[in-house]
This record gives structure tokens, C-alpha cells and sequence, in this order.
């Protein structure tokens, strides 16, 4: 891959601008074509303007997610409470989440790599779906330490590895529920850094889902035209049965 | 397996196989003025469109990229029509099909959205799609639906309404399910990149023009 012209000047313009939704990171994903290095970039600029975001969601109204869940969205936008705070504390939790999906997957193809299930074509796809998880990870550890939080830890995980079969239907069930997984959070999302980031990892779980169902001999889009969302509470009791401890 | 999918990132066209594309002597203005694609033009600058300027102000935004999203939308559900009148075989066509069944829900979702925001949905330009066979198609098929996903997550982030956000994310999740179906079809990597591109509108909108006749 090769590395583009970087646009320093509009960055900088970004900068000088009132509105604060085009400064920045968000400027800076859509032109380093690098992604990785583009994500952890865009965390890394992005925790100083999240605050003025948290403000102009708040004054726009943008903060109400419809209830339910956490009530960390519910309450940004109250008097008397620092915006900046509550935002980061609901998507910090936001983003442990992630990285908790995240861990498992990771470590579900590791040990589907391991197996000794897979060669050839299908193997080479499991080992790169594998790798995105843990570039995932990565991503979303760095995310945590940007806003200040601690890590989520490690799952310690257990799979039921029996057949190739099995394990591909396995697989593309944990991906279409880590893709409405990421889907049902980014409405919750206040920082738009980090809601870019969700997203550029949201449509890859989709991906990895859609070649794992079309293997496996299901539709790639069983939810039809639109995609169904999943929160939290619907996402945890079906991973459950992988944690160990 | 064949690698294609990052050559989109190799240029500031999002498709760089799209500029040797005829482009029917359209002029630029007289092509980027039409209905949405002028939001193309304006985001970033602060600058609200005139053809929205009488809806709810903390919609102005809003509208301006959900009528970005239904020209890619028209686009697409065109394209897949154009498609079925090819000869392909039995997977494409029921990938042009299916896929070009979701593309014309997105166009009526996205429509009534627009309504209920108080703004005027796009006009649905006139296309013209260099496609001949099931290559061809197929090849234009990813290249539009990958750019699509990038779309979508660069313009999703500067989205106000929760609903109109959960929406887009909602079609943009099938956009990628498409990318990857067709990817695999064609036996390339469903997923070139650990994390999906976000493109701006502006680059979507040069990388699609060529397409775009009137």
C-alpha cells in the first residue's frame, strides 16, 4: 500500500475553523490511506475535540438515544453535569464492549487456525478475518488508554471446535452478532472519533459475516434490505457460553 | 487471490478505473449542480444547500446527506437493473437480483426520510453503466458497493439524528454484506482491510460521475 499525499494544509485550515465537526482526525481517516495507522491516528487527535463535540451534540439534541440501556446517554445533556465527562464514561464502556467482542473473536480464530480443520482457500480467509480481530483489539485498547480508561480484560475463552462445518457456522454466527452488535452502539456513540472508528470496523465484521454465511450456504444479507441492530443485553447472554472465566 | 480492493486507496478518486470512464460531455458544474450532488460540493465549507434552507435547521445537515446517500442509491439500484438485462450466470443474477432489491428499498427509505425531514428528495439523474457481460458487471458491481460502504461511514459521523444515523447504519452494513458476497464470488478477499475506508463525499461524487449522464 502505498502512502498518499498527506493534506496538512486542510488539516491545519480544519483547525482555524468554528465548527468542529470537520476538524482534525475525522479529516485525517478519509485521506491517509494507510488504515491502521489512520485509526490510531484519528484516537489519538480525537479525545481533545471530543468534548467540543459532546457540546454541539448536546446543544443540538443529538445526545437522546431513545432510551434503554445505560443512562449515561440519557444524562449529557443535564444540567449540572459536565458533558465532557459523561460522554467519555458511556463510550469508554462503549468501547470495552467492543474490545470484549473483540478478544473473543480473536481468540476463536486462533484457535480455529490451530485446529487443523482448515486448509487451503478457507484457512487463508479464516487467518485474515483473524488478523482483522486482533488489529480490532489493538485499535480498541489504544481507544480505551485515549479516553483514559482502563482496558477491558482478557476473556478466557472455550469453543467448541468439532468440524470444519461447525466451526464456519460458528463463526458466522459470532460475526453477524458482532456486526449488529457494533450496529446497535452507534447511535449510543457521543464522540464522532470514535463513532468513525466503530463504523470502519462495523462493515468489516459485515463483510466477514456476509462471506461466512454465503459459505456456510446462508443468504449474506438475512436481514434483508436493513440490517438489524443488537444492544448489549441481547449481544452478552449469546457470548456468554464462550467465557470461561 | 486477486487484490483490488486497494487500489481505491491509492488515489483522491475513490475508483480510479472510473476516470477512463466516457463521460458524455457533461460539464462539471452542470453536473455537480444537480439536486444532491451540490452537497457534495459545499460539505465542509459551513455552507447549508438552497434547496434545503427551509427545513428544520438542525436537519439542513442531515438532509444534505441523506440525499447524497439516495444518489448512490439510484445509482446503484440502476445499476443492478441494468445488470439483469445482461446474460450472467445463475450466481450473478441472483446477486443482481437480490442486491438490486435492497438498493431500491434504500431508495424508498431514504426518500421518505428526506419528506419527513422537511427537505426535497434528489432527482434521480440519468446513468449510463459500461457493462457488458458478467465481468464487467461484476467488476463494476464491487467497485460500486465498496465505495458505497466508504461513503456511508465518511458522511455517517457528521449525522445529528440518532434515527437517521441508525438508519445509515443499518444500510450501510447490507452495502458491505454486498461488497464481500460479490467479492467472494469473483474470489477475491471479501474483507481487503482490517478497517473499511470513509471517504468524503466530495471523492465519492468525482469517483461516481463519470457514470452520472444527466
Amino acid at each position: 500500500m502505498h502512502d498518499g499525499p498527506k493534506e496538512v494544509n486542510a488539516m491545519s485550515e480544519g483547525h482555524e475553523r468554528s465548527d468542529p465537526e470537520r476538524t482534525g482526525a475525522l479529516e485525517e481517516l478519509t485521506r491517509d490511506p494507510s488504515s491502521r495507522k489512520r485509526f490510531l491516528k484519528m484516537m489519538g487527535g480525537g479525545v481533545a475535540a471530543s468534548s467540543a463535540f459532546a457540546v454541539v451534540l448536546a446543544a443540538c439534541g443529538g445526545d437522546e438515544d431513545g432510551g434503554g440501556g445505560g443512562g449515561a446517554g440519557t444524562q449529557a445533556g443535564g444540567a449540572g453535569t459536565s458533558t465532557a465527562e459523561q460522554t467519555g464514561s458511556g463510550d469508554l464502556k462503549i468501547v470495552n464492549y467492543a474490545l470484549t467482542l473483540e478478544y473473543l473473536e480473536a481468540d476463536f480464530y486462533a484457535e480455529v487456525v490451530g485446529s487443523g480443520l482448515f486448509m487451503g482457500a478457507q484457512l487463508d480467509l479464516i487467518k485474515t478475518i483473524g488478523e482483522h480481530e486482533e488489529a480490532h483489539v489493538e485499535a480498541l485498547i489504544s481507544t480505551v488508554e485515549q479516553l483514559g480508561g482502563t482496558p477491558a480484560e482478557k476473556p478466557k475463552t472455550k469453543f467448541p471446535l468439532e468440524s470444519a462445518q461447525s466451526v464456519l457456522e460458528l463463526a458466522a454466527t459470532v460475526e453477524n452478532l458482532g456486526a449488529a452488535a457494533y450496529l446497535g452502539q452507534a447511535g449510543r456513540i457521543q464522540s464522532k472519533e470514535i463513532l468513525a472508528a466503530a463504523l470502519s470496523i462495523h462493515t468489516v465484521e459485515a463483510r466477514h459475516a456476509s462471506a461466512l454465511n454465503t459459505l456456510t450456504g446462508k443468504s449474506a444479507t438475512p436481514d434483508g434490505a436493513f440490517a438489524k441492530p443488537a444492544s448489549m443485553d441481547e449481544v452478552l447472554p449469546k457470548v456468554k457460553p464462550f467465557i470461561v472465566s | 487471490m486477486r487484490e483490488k480492493g486497494n487500489d481505491m486507496a491509492d488515489s483522491k478518486l475513490a475508483v480510479p478505473q472510473l476516470a477512463a470512464v466516457e463521460i458524455n460531455g457533461m460539464t462539471r458544474s452542470s453536473l455537480l449542480l444537480r439536486g444532491a450532488l451540490a452537497a457534495g460540493a459545499v460539505y465542509g465549507a459551513g455552507a447549508i444547500s438552497p434547496f434545503v434552507g427551509k427545513a428544520l435547521a438542525q436537519s439542513d445537515g442531515d438532509v444534505e446527506v441523506l440525499n447524497f446517500a439516495l444518489t448512490l442509491e439510484f445509482l446503484e439500484a440502476e445499476f443492478y437493473v441494468k445488470g439483469q438485462s445482461l446474460k450472467l450466470g445463475s450466481d450473478a443474477m441472483a446477486l443482481a437480483q437480490e442486491f438490486g432489491g435492497h438498493e431500491q428499498e434504500h431508495v424508498d427509505a431514504l426518500t421518505s426520510t428526506i419528506k419527513d425531514l422537511g427537505g426535497t428528495p434528489a432527482a434521480k439523474p440519468t446513468f449510463k453503466f459500461p457493462i457488458k457481460d458478467e465481468e464487467s458487471f461484476l467488476d463494476l458491481a464491487q467497485t460500486l458497493e465498496d465505495t458505497g460502504v466508504s461513503a456511508y461511514n465518511g458522511a455517517a459521523p457528521s449525522i445529528q439524528s440518532t434515527d437517521v444515523l441508525a438508519a445509515a447504519g443499518s444500510i450501510v452494513q447490507i452495502e458491505a454484506r454486498h461488497a464481500a458476497a460479490i467479492r467472494l464470488l469473483t474470489e477475491q478477499n471479501p474483507a481487503p482491510d482490517a478497517f473499511d475506508k470513509a471517504l468524503e463525499m466530495q471523492a465519492v461524487l468525482s469517483a461516481v460521475k463519470p457514470l452520472i449522464k444527466a
